[in-house]
């Protein structure tokens, strides 16, 4: 069973490509989509609701087809857009009701899943207050109600973590990763950072100028991309402790990099990044650092930005990078 | 804000099917009915129809239709109330007369009231909400239109029933009055569809309310205005000039609603000289009505093609 299947799906506008032979297997759970602004996540979006047709291949979701089914997916699938979509001077209520009706539930349903649903997205007394007043979190709350208020099989989500502070960020990944957990709905959510979804998602798919770059469990990535960030002193033994470590941790056997290479970092100039095979790797560069002599001023885990997947990637192929950020 | 103590990392991605036992909280799935395209339609249409009395939204913004409203009720009733109290044996008003005697309290009303109705969710970026469910850009354009149509119905229509009441308590001639005042609810029907039709398109096309509010007095008044006195002026030339008049009609909304009743539903004419619009010059009326009512609706659905996702 899959929840979205492309295939070879291409959209071509007049001046640009904004999907390149697209073929992806969604199967349920929690995916993440990850690409740069532009790489074509939200078109996507807009065909796999079918509200686009696809200039070439085709694309089911649900098992209905995107070109002629669009009516019944759009029944079956909700839909949290990335930009502001509230307005101001009516209550969550009221809003919640509203749209769950425009879906086709029947009046008094309409209410009691507004209300169900609204609590389980946590929004409480305020909500009969007019959203004007919101918080950001609060409205990126009401934003994902109305999208489950229906019960989906599916829900698309477009950046729903965008704008909030790193506290508010959280509770949204919890919540996302909740709406599969506990409500056994599938999950279709973008980013462009792909160290966040890592957490939330079973799978992702990182898109970029419409083409697809990986699609994998997320524990492949994390396998795949896991760096470590070491920072040494340097010694009257060692002048330079970032490279002498380097040559260390090579003979060892273990793959690092400086940092500087990549820019970016402050101080990159003694960072190395050093790639996790597994548990062993800690004790090695501990070992390594200890052997030398040097002063460990920091061991962490990197955060994975989606940059890195295109440069590993990049590397792989032709090399170079266009994708800061 | 989250009362979820059990739950604070969120990392439980290894065991789903354990967190989710603790965390049931009751979600609790939907089985019942979906209704479809048509349903969101209809509740569509009677949201916005509510909407256009401020019904279901705040107290403030019930002010103004029901002021207005109120202010169009008004003369109906006291012509009532004289009718009985002097026992005429005819109304002083016309029912078809009516709307354009108080043609300027219904600009106001739909000026006030078009840019709420289209304008706010093309402000707020509702729209692609709508278009992500469902319903489709026709349903969403169709309860829309007859949305206000009905609402605008509903504001010029009751006037006339109240008038029509009051001529049966003062025991007129039935027949005579039940046909007039069916003509005049044709009369009100008609204008519902055309101002209705305009103003969204104003409406639809200045996001910004404010704007919304004076283009669509601007639309209203304006021609209205230059009409009338060029048709004055060709009136007091004479000959040619007083077939001119009928034609010019047809270059406002507000002259156009007149011409057309006079021709059609034996209204008194409006004109100057009570000029009648000639065979000919009618059925300009009656094309440019109907051209309105199709043009405002092929305006808004290229509108929203542009406002989807």
């Amino acid at each position: 069973m899959t929840v979205i299947v492309t295939q070879s799906l291409t959209k071509r506008y007049p001046r640009v490509t904004a999907l390149d032979r697209l073929t992806v297997d969604i199967t349920p759970g929690v995916t993440g989509l990850v690409g740069a602004n532009g790489a074509g996540k939200s078109t996507l979006i807009k065909i796999l609701l079918g509200l686009s047709p696809a200039t070439e291949g085709d694309a089911r979701v649900l098992g209905l087809d995107v070109a002629t089914e669009g009516p019944a997916i759009r029944e079956r699938v909700g839909y949290m857009p990335e930009h502001d979509c509230l307005p101001p001077d009516v209550s969550a209520t009221e809003f919640v009701v509203h749209m769950a009706r425009m879906s086709g539930l029947p009046p008094t349903a309409a209410r009691e899943r507004t209300a169900d649903t609204l609590r389980h997205v946590g929004l409480y007394e305020e909500r009969y207050r007019p959203m004007g007043g919101y918080s950001t979190g609060m409205k990126q709350r009401v934003k994902l109600a109305q999208a489950l208020v229906h019960d989906p099989r599916l829900v698309l989500l477009d950046e729903p973590t965008n704008g909030l502070d790193p506290v508010g960020r959280d509770h949204m990944l919890d919540l996302i990763r909740r709406v599969h957990t506990d409500f056994g709905i599938s999950v279709l959510v973008t980013s462009h950072l792909l160290g966040e979804l890592e957490r939330t998602c079973d799978h992702v798919v990182v898109v970029d100028g419409g083409r697809l770059l990986r699609s994998s469990s997320t524990s492949d990535f994390t396998q795949a991309t896991a760096a470590l960030a070491v920072e040494v002193t340097d010694t009257d033994a060692h002048p330079d402790g970032g490279a002498a470590l380097l040559a260390a941790l090579t003979t060892a056997g273990i793959a690092a990099r400086p940092a500087s290479a990549e820019g970016g970092l402050p101080g990159a100039g003694h960072v190395l990044l050093v790639e996790v095979a597994g548990e062993e790797t800690y004790d090695l560069v501990r070992d390594a650092v200890a052997d030398l002599g040097l002063g460990l001023v920091r061991m962490e885990q990197r955060q994975h930005h989606i940059a890195e997947v295109f440069q590993q990637h990049d590397s792989d192929t032709k090399g170079g990078s266009g994708h800061a950020g | 804000m989250q009362a979820d103590p059990t739950h604070p990392g969120g990392g439980t991605s290894d065991t789903p099917g354990h967190a989710a036992s603790i965390h049931n909280i009751g979600y609790r799935s939907y089985e019942g009915a979906r209704l479809g395209r048509g349903y969101a339609r209809r509740s569509l249409f009677a949201q916005s129809l509510r909407g256009g009395y401020g019904l279901g939204r705040s107290a403030r913004s019930k002010v103004t239709p029901m002021l207005l409203f109120g202010i169009m009720c008004v003369p109906a009733l006291v012509v009532v109330a004289v009718a009985i109290a002097t026992g005429v044996d005819e109304l002083p008003v016309d029912y078809r007369a009516y709307a354009s005697f108080l043609a300027p309290v219904i600009g106001l009303y739909l000026a006030a009231m078009a840019p709420q109705s289209v304008s706010r969710d093309l402000r707020f970026r509702t729209v692609p909400l709508y278009f992500s469910r469902p319903i489709e850009r026709v349903d969403y354009v169709l309860a829309k239109y007859a949305a206000m149509a009905a609402a605008l119905f509903v504001f010029t229509a009751v006037p006339l029933l109240v008038l029509y009441a009051g001529a049966l308590l003062g025991e007129l001639d039935f027949a005579e009055q039940t046909r007039d005042l069916a003509l005049g609810l044709v009369s009100v029907a008609v204008l519902s569809l055309v101002y209705a039709g305009i103003g969204l398109v104003v409406a639809a096309l200045t996001p910004r309310r404010g704007f919304g509010v004076a283009a669509i007095i601007a639309v209203l008044t304006i021609p209205y205005f230059a009409v009338t006195t060029v048709q004055f002026i060709a009136s007091e030339s004479g000959g040619d000039g007083t077939a001119a008049v009928g034609w010019l009609g047809l270059a406002s909304p507000g002259t156009l609603m007149s011409g057309f009743q006079a021709k059609f539903l034996g209204a008194p004419s409006d004109f100057p000289g009570r000029v009648v619009p000639s065979d000919a010059a009618g059925l300009c009326y009656l094309l440019l009505v109907l051209a309105l009512v199709a043009g405002s609706y092929a305006v808004l659905m290229a509108r929203y093609r542009k406002a989807g996702l």
